[in-house]
């Protein structure tokens, strides 16, 4: 009985760590600026081919990883001073520049580095409970998919920088003329934003076949997790990533992975009839 | 109601602009009397994707609705219609599937948009869910390889694409080469006079007025939801127009003509072309699709990253588009130069404001 519970607690925090982990930086920039960052994905693909090249160089693969997260961190930073920056005022077309950037990558990625790398297997380890047995390093995502909420916890409601970020988010003008730098502000979000995107990559990595376009694998999770979820990543994003991956889980386990995907999409659909400003404006009108 | 192809709505009035439009319309007569067939087969694939291109202008520039789902609905529809004509048999009864097809992908925007508009999803939302919707239909139609998803005796195929269907037909006459050609002109034009007259009538005044703010159209009495649904239908059903004639046109389609990167493919040459006018998408999506058939015969990635550039420099440099930034130029110049009245100039003022929002 319990092998049963234990291994439908590990179907839930397999979907869930995928949906936290692909959401959370995109739900950051959207929190922050309004931004939708449609090259989300290639930031995820960036993490991913960074941690690949930096383990077949001979780097153990959890310092490739910090050191992809990073990576993708400071270009996102570059690519908020050099062009999501001037869009702050037309989210519409930040979300355009911002596609037509992905288009750029992926093709370029195509064609410079051609469509397959060789790609390092997923780290060996599993144990058994009951009849069943486990992938160890499902359970690792699923820790870290926590640990980047409760590391963003920390960020956002327990530092100085959380509270001026925060004071942003509800009045960028009125922060301002208090002296925040909220130039600084949005290219730290944005930063990291990618980075978290460049994490969600990096984790990956090890599991999956890499190819330039390996982003959009990911970018549907993200779009519907921070459609319903809205603004706030802990208010908005983990609720609507815990109810979406249950859904996702029951749908895998009886009818395949494509099935989940579109009953995820159902779901959504149902959902922003009922809820159109995410689950987040829920939870923090009850909250007040 | 002819009256109503020249309004505020729309640039290019007078008789300048129409025999413009005539002369152009005669060159497309009679260009395939001088080309050879597979230039004009060429042309008329240029052709198929105007469709989905007004629609997008119609619904974006129009009404405001970013729809990022063109190909979700050339999909239904292009699809559709290899499953009717295969189960109905080919010959005359391809035209039914060619109608139902359309007809089908408008039921599916009315659904879709039903509940995003209603539920008061605008903005960049109405871009992501359209988007997501997009690419999970990608995803769905990739992986029904197997002999089990089929419906009738036509096989879905998975990632290697539907075939198999015959071209649209009457009689015994297939509709192809130059035959196709000229349908394509004919419904063209049918389209984009159709368009013009919707979008400089009562209701396209207040399809713009929703663009320009949704409360105070509503205010002043008009349920907005039902004109945004009325426009993303007529926009997605032309993108089904294009998503059949594609498939009648090469007899298959592909899970790879819905999803990345060929969903960016309508929103670079619209923007590109500047959203806020039929004419300028008309003229603009034709000129982008021509350089990228050229470039795309050498390398279709190199092709793909112009397009990236292209919009990524549209938005940096010419949020209006850069073919209407042009014609915009060069009507500024003839009026100023015959120094006309001051009613059109006053009407572009109030269309240029709307952007900024």
């Amino acid at each position: 009985m319990s092998a049963e519970l234990f291994s439908l607690f590990y179907q839930f925090a397999d979907v869930f760590a995928f949906l936290i982990l692909s959401a959370a930086g995109l739900a950051i920039v959207f929190g922050m600026m309004g931004v939708i960052n449609m090259a989300h994905g290639e930031f995820i693909m960036c993490g991913a081919y960074v941690t690949v090249g930096l383990v077949n160089l001979g780097v153990p693969l959890p310092i490739a990883q910090i050191l992809a997260t990073l990576t993708a961190g400071i270009i996102g930073m570059i690519v908020e001073y050099l062009i999501v920056r001037r869009f702050y005022k037309r989210p519409l077309d930040s979300l355009l520049a911002t596609w037509g950037l992905s288009l750029i990558v992926t093709q370029s990625m195509l064609l410079i580095v051609g469509s397959a790398v060789r790609g390092i297997g997923t780290p060996e380890g599993s144990f058994a409970i009951g009849g069943y047995t486990f992938s160890t390093y499902r359970l690792v995502l699923f820790g870290c998919a926590v640990a980047v909420l409760a590391g963003l916890y920390i960020i956002f409601m327990k530092t100085r920088f959380g509270v001026i970020a925060r004071a942003t988010m509800q009045n960028a003008a009125m922060a301002k003329a208090l002296g925040a730098r909220t130039g600084r502000i949005y290219s730290i979000s944005f930063g990291i934003g990618t980075a978290l995107a460049g994490l969600c990559g990096a984790l990956y990595a090890p599991t999956m076949t890499l190819i330039p376009t390996m982003g959009a694998t990911f970018v549907v999770e993200s779009f519907v997790t921070v459609v319903i979820g809205g603004a706030n990543v802990l208010l908005g994003t983990a609720p609507a990533a815990v109810f979406l991956a249950m859904i996702r889980m029951a749908l895998n386990a009886g009818y395949g992975q494509i099935i989940g995907q579109i009953g995820m999409l159902f779901a959504v659909i149902l959902i922003i009839r009922v809820l159109p400003e995410g689950l987040s404006s829920v939870l923090v009108r009850r909250g007040r | 109601m002819f009256k109503l192809l020249d309004g505020p709505q729309t640039l290019g009035r007078g008789k300048i602009f129409w025999s413009c439009f005539l002369a152009v319309l005669a060159g497309a007569l009679i260009y395939p009397l001088f080309a050879d067939s597979y230039d004009v087969g060429n042309f008329a694939y240029f052709l198929i994707w105007i469709f989905m291109a007004l629609g997008l202008c119609l619904m974006w520039g129009y009404g405001g609705m970013l729809s990022f789902g063109q190909t979700f609905f050339f999909g239904i529809a292009g699809y559709g219609y290899g499953v009717l004509a295969i189960n109905m048999g080919g010959g005359t009864a391809t035209i039914a599937a060619l109608i139902l097809s359309v007809v089908i992908a408008m039921i599916a925007a009315g659904i879709l948009g039903y509940f995003m508009i209603w539920g008061g999803i605008s903005g960049i939302f109405f871009g992501i869910v359209t988007l997501s919707a997009t690419l999970v239909l990608a995803f769905f139609l990739g992986q029904t390889a197997g002999p089990e998803w089929h419906i009738g005796p036509a096989r879905l195929n998975g990632f290697n694409g539907m075939k198999g269907m015959d071209p649209l037909t009457v009689g015994s006459f297939d509709i192809e080469g130059s035959a196709l050609y000229y349908l394509m002109i004919a419904l063209i034009v049918i389209v984009y006079v159709a368009l013009r007259i919707l979008v400089n009538s009562s209701v396209g005044n207040v399809i713009v007025a929703t663009r320009e703010n949704p409360q105070r159209a509503e205010m002043l009495g008009y349920d907005v939801r039902k004109y945004q649904l009325l426009t993303f239908v007529i926009g997605s059903g032309l993108a089904g127009l294009s998503g059949a004639l594609y498939t009648s046109w090469g007899q298959f389609i592909t899970p790879s003509s819905i999803g990345l990167p060929a969903a960016a493919m309508p929103i670079v040459w619209v923007a590109f072309s500047g959203r806020n006018d039929l004419t300028a998408t008309l003229v603009g999506s034709f000129l982008l699709l021509f350089g990228f058939q050229t470039i795309t015969v050498y390398s279709q990635q190199a092709a793909l990253v112009l397009m990236g550039v292209l919009l990524l420099a549209t938005v940096m440099l010419a949020p209006q588009g850069f073919v209407l930034g042009i014609g915009r130029l060069v009507v500024d110049w003839w009026s100023r130069r015959r120094r006309r009245d001051e009613a059109p100039a006053l009407a572009d003022a109030g269309r240029l404001q709307s952007d900024e929002t």
